[in-house]
């Protein structure tokens, strides 16, 4: 292994450090502060929250993200019930029995979506078998193959004719 | 197979061509959210009345066919649906009851004595949480409830009296018929 002299090291851990920092702290974002849950803990799980729903007014964008006005009810909506102690998937099922599976930026695996989840997957392997049947094909097609009786006869004819015997008994 | 393997993508740009032709001619706003609710009861809540006369109810919803509306006075398309809800009221067929989201009560009351009122019962949503109970994500939107109580129809956005025409009026009549076999 190599270790980078005290000096460098010192350096690389810095700049890391203001690399994390730099990672860790939020991108700006639409929540008022006077919103965040003074538990951190839930805080957290309320931002994962944010960021798989969506928000129905603008409909691209998830929750966190949205400066509308519902988006913002929701966020509330959302941290006062994981204040009152429910669940992640509680909050979940409270959501999509008012807004459906609409609300949730990743479909869930059901049988009316299965086709959306493993279409990609089928097409993917699809793919992959017609390009290996593709390829296998071209190296048998460009594979030698002994010469037949009339193209050895042939080929003995051209070499004799060189006058050359050099060649002679060289086919295939 | 050579000739299969001509027809097949032939076959599948075809095919295709048609789901794509058939999805997009369809008169259907994307923006349109399905609710969970059609053929679900109406959920139970319980706010203020916007004149200051007692509470209305998920009860208020219930023994008529009723039309529910979620209505601001800071909503300009409702003023655009607005007469299409005074004919219903005129009409008197159904109940037309109100969800006042999000507004002033002062706005919404000087709002409706400028239009008209054509809600029997107007309840008042000042935190739109009644709102997202019906799962409500932008106003007007407008339920449509059955004599037991049963939501049967959603329109999103303001009510054309195209829109009247061809949707509603053919909802409420059927609900009506159900009402009186």
């Amino acid at each position: 292994m190599i270790r980078p002299r005290t000096g460098v090291r010192a350096a690389l851990a810095a700049a890391l450090v203001a690399v994390t920092v730099g990672l860790a702290a939020p991108p700006a974002r639409a929540v008022g502060a006077n919103e965040a849950l003074p538990d951190p803990a839930l805080e957290a799980r309320a931002r994962e929250l944010f960021k798989e729903l969506r928000c129905l007014v603008c409909q691209n964008q998830s929750i966190d993200d949205s400066d509308a006005e519902l988006a913002r009810d929701l966020r509330i909506l959302v941290r006062e019930r994981l204040l009152a102690g429910d669940s992640n998937e509680e909050i979940i099922r409270f959501l999509t029995s008012r807004y459906g599976d609409f609300v949730l930026l990743k479909p869930p695996l059901k049988a009316s979506t299965v086709a959306l989840w493993t279409a990609p997957f089928a097409l993917l392997l699809i793919g992959g078998a017609v390009v290996v049947l593709r390829l296998r094909a071209r190296r048998t097609a460009r594979e030698a193959r002994p010469l037949d009786a009339q193209e050895r006869a042939r080929l003995r004819a051209l070499l004799d004719d060189d006058g050359d015997d050099g060649g002679k008994g060289a086919g295939a | 197979m050579r000739r299969l393997l001509f027809i097949l993508p032939a076959a599948a740009l075809v095919l295709l061509s048609a789901i794509f032709i058939i999805l997009l001619s369809r008169p259907r706003d994307p923006g349109e959210i399905p609710s969970p609710f059609i053929g679900k009861p109406v959920p139970a809540f319980r706010l203020p009345a916007l004149d200051g006369d007692g509470e209305v109810s998920d009860v208020d919803l219930k023994g008529r066919v009723s039309v529910f509306n979620v209505f601001a006075s800071w909503c300009l398309p409702c003023k655009i649906e607005h007469p299409i809800l005074m004919r219903m009221a005129r009409e008197g067929k159904v109940r037309v009851v109100g969800l006042n989201y999000k507004d002033k009560p002062a706005d919404a009351k000087k709002w409706l004595a400028e239009l008209g009122n054509p809600y029997a019962r107007i309840a008042a949503d000042e935190k739109g949480r009644v709102a997202i109970d019906f799962g409500v994500y932008g106003v007007p939107e407008t339920f449509i409830i059955d004599a037991t109580g049963i939501i049967r129809y959603k329109h999103i956005g303001p009510i054309h009296p195209g829109e009247y025409a061809e949707k509603i009026v053919p909802v409420i009549e059927r609900l009506l018929r159900e009402e009186r076999p």
